[in-house]
């Protein structure tokens, strides 16, 4: 990246949303000297395997996420079911809890 | 007073994020919540493990690192120290600095340090808490290592042409702190004082303190 043409750096800031700041204290725990389930260069490459295109379709901690998940089954930690699992869980959980705001 | 849709809007206005119930969640937002309760659930984490780094990157601020600026400013041999070995400075002002390395780089009258890193973002973060949007952005990360000056104009930062500007890219294994030279017209103030002229940007070495005679 370093070098590329690019236009004026637009001075842009956001406050971290809550998932964002999960999202990096789920990187902080597992590269945590004491876990060291996965490693910053890791993380990177995982990243760059996201392929060009991700860089412009998901924002920064999309791509941290989807790239320390990719890592997670690759190394095993986790498996695509227990993922697939999970995730429909997650969201069967949060959709009763927007229908229970709805009527609430 | 009601609007008709019986939704009162005294209240004050809302925070930057709506009630997480208001919204579907993202595909992300799902998979960071799967991973996280699964890796709770594996106990390669606790969620209590999980509440203590977030309330640590919450409590990190560039406030920190303004301490250890002002410390320098009026200590030099605490700047000997800060410039041997950051992170142990640091900790002699009660802040922990982390694992990762950090380096400090001071400016001069004749060298104008900057930071960036080009791969992704590693950023002195338990000095400055997390970066700001424009430092992980793809034009900063680009065009500093190439056309510094023109980068460091658009922050309103210019730079005579006989002072040397030197880029520093961050590492995962190597952070760099500005150390911003101390502005004329703070002679008298403490330390205190001193550090309210420490922003997290001079930090970065896009510009530069403010002088108080404006």
């Amino acid at each position: 990246m370093g070098g590329l043409d690019a236009g004026p750096v637009q001075r842009i800031e956001h406050e971290y949303a809550p998932w964002e700041k999960r999202t990096d204290a789920i990187l902080r725990l597992l590269s945590s000297p004491k876990r060291a389930v996965l490693q910053i260069d890791e993380l990177r490459r995982a990243i760059e395997d996201l392929g060009p295109g991700a860089y412009d379709e998901l924002n920064y901690y999309e791509r941290w996420i989807a790239a320390i998940s990719n890592l997670l089954l690759e190394k095993g930690v986790i498996t695509v079911d227990e993922l697939g699992r999970k995730m429909a869980e997650v969201t069967a959980r949060h959709e009763a809890e927007r229908a229970r705001g709805r009527a609430g | 007073m009601s609007d008709p849709h019986g939704h009162s809007h005294s209240h004050p206005p809302h925070p930057y994020q709506p009630d997480l119930e208001d919204a579907p969640l993202t595909h992300y937002q799902i998979l960071e919540l799967a991973v996280a309760e699964l890796l709770i659930e594996k106990g390669i984490f606790t969620g209590d493990d999980m509440r203590r780094v977030l309330e640590n990157i919450d409590s990190r601020s560039p406030a920190d690192g303004a301490k250890v600026i002002a410390r320098a400013w009026v200590d030099p041999e605490f700047k000997s120290r800060l410039m041997a070995d950051t992170n142990a400075a640091a900790a002699e002002l009660g802040i922990d600095a982390g694992t990762i390395p950090i380096h400090t780089v001071e400016n001069t009258p004749e060298v104008h340090n900057v930071i960036v890193c080009t791969l992704c973002s590693c950023y002195p973060r338990l000095l400055l808490g997390l970066p700001p949007d424009w430092y992980k952005s793809r034009a900063y990360r680009s065009r500093l290592v190439r056309e510094p000056r023109a980068v460091l104009a658009e922050f309103g930062t210019e730079l005579p042409d006989d002072i040397e500007v030197r880029v520093h890219d961050s590492t995962a294994e190597l952070r760099y702190l500005v150390l911003p030279m101390r502005p004329a017209g703070t002679e008298g103030l403490d330390e205190a004082a001193l550090a309210d002229f420490v922003t997290r940007d001079c930090m970065i070495g896009v510009t530069l303190p403010r002088s108080p005679d404006g």
